[in-house]
């Protein structure tokens, strides 16, 4: 099926193939405006998927949390790499 | 008085000439919009969730793939990758976590419906409220709507009032003019019958008068010495009666 020509700009990531990545990545708004906007986007896209929704089950909460807990892992690796087992691996 | 009047008659013409809009049906200018706010539509379905924590899409994007267990063998390498480079470092932290999520998964499992119900009772409480509200409202309209028809209705025999208003006030004014009539008719006659009255008054007075007068002239032309001999004369008769009476019996 041949859809119109959408230009890189609008298109969505899954959207994009592999090799037109980085033309996506460089035609992003990246302005004050443009990365508050792409938060908001992302937050109104999950809360309306798993949050703001009739049967809301565990999942929604349940993936914050564990990006939260992702993210401050990540954020105190270095200091957990001292309380490794073993020193080569 | 005539500037109010003339103001009365400019009226139309100025409220025209102001809002050109209004004189052409009013409701065609406004909601021009696409009105986005009613009726509001129900909130969606949730995406799905597997174990919890993982998008069902994440199963389907590597379904085509890797088949059912493709997400699985993703994750337990994944897993053991972390495990053997120490990128997930097993401290005392992994124990408390151990517990912790044991216990969440348990507290989850065995409350979770319970307080999935109790959310969707007061959500459906909420939602009938604002219903009972919408139909009371739309119940009330359409009560409003039927008193007016029926206001309307009666409007139409209004001139069946007014007829019988109509034949009322003819009703009185024909009375009240045959009393009034009744009345001067009255007063006519008691006028005329004064005069009339009146004459007969004046008549049986000259009459009495003159009855009167007549009497007293003829007894005072009886002077005394006639009086005498018309007694003599009476004696007279009476005897010669009186003989004739005793004759007869």
């Amino acid at each position: 099926m041949a859809d119109k020509v959408v230009p890189i700009k609008e298109q969505k990531l899954m959207d994009v193939k592999l090799g037109q990545l980085p033309s996506w990545l460089a035609a992003r708004d990246y302005s004050a405006q443009g990365i508050f906007l792409g938060f908001k986007a992302g937050y109104d896209r999950f809360f309306n998927k798993y949050i703001n929704v009739k049967n809301a089950g565990i999942g929604g909460f349940a993936m914050l949390m564990t990006g939260y807990v992702i993210l401050s892992y990540t954020w105190s690796y270095s200091h957990l790499k001292t309380e490794r087992i073993r020193k080569y691996h | 008085m005539l500037s109010r009047l003339a103001l009365r008659v400019l009226a139309p013409a100025a409220l025209r000439s102001w809002a050109p809009s209004l004189s052409v049906g009013v409701g065609r200018q406004l909601h021009t919009c696409q009105q986005h706010l009613a009726p509001v539509p129900p909130l969606p379905e949730g995406g799905k969730v597997r174990h919890g924590i993982f998008p069902e899409e994440f199963f389907q994007f590597l379904y085509p793939k890797t088949g059912v267990t493709g997400p699985y063998m993703l994750g337990t390498g994944l897993a053991l990758y972390m495990l053997s480079k120490e990128i997930y470092v097993i401290n005392h932290e992994t124990i408390v976590s151990l517990c912790f999520l044991g216990f969440a998964i348990f507290a989850v499992k065995k409350y979770g419906p319970a307080v999935a119900a109790f959310a969707d009772k007061i959500n459906e409480e909420q939602l009938a409220a604002a219903e009972e509200v919408k139909n009371d409202m739309i119940n009330h309209l359409e009560q409003t709507i039927q008193s007016e028809k029926k206001e309307q209705w009666r409007a139409e025999g209004f001139h069946y009032i007014f007829d019988a208003k109509r034949y009322n006030v003819a009703m009185l004014l024909e009375a009240n003019y045959r009393e009034r009539l009744l009345t001067v008719y009255n007063e006519v006659k008691r006028r005329l019958d004064y005069h009339v009255a009146v004459r007969h008054l004046k008549q049986r007075m000259e009459q009495d008068h003159m009855i009167n007068w007549v009497e007293q002239s003829v007894i005072q032309s009886i002077t005394p010495q006639q009086e005498k001999e018309s007694i003599t004369k009476c004696i007279l008769d009476l005897k010669t009666l009186s003989k004739s009476a005793r004759a007869t019996v």
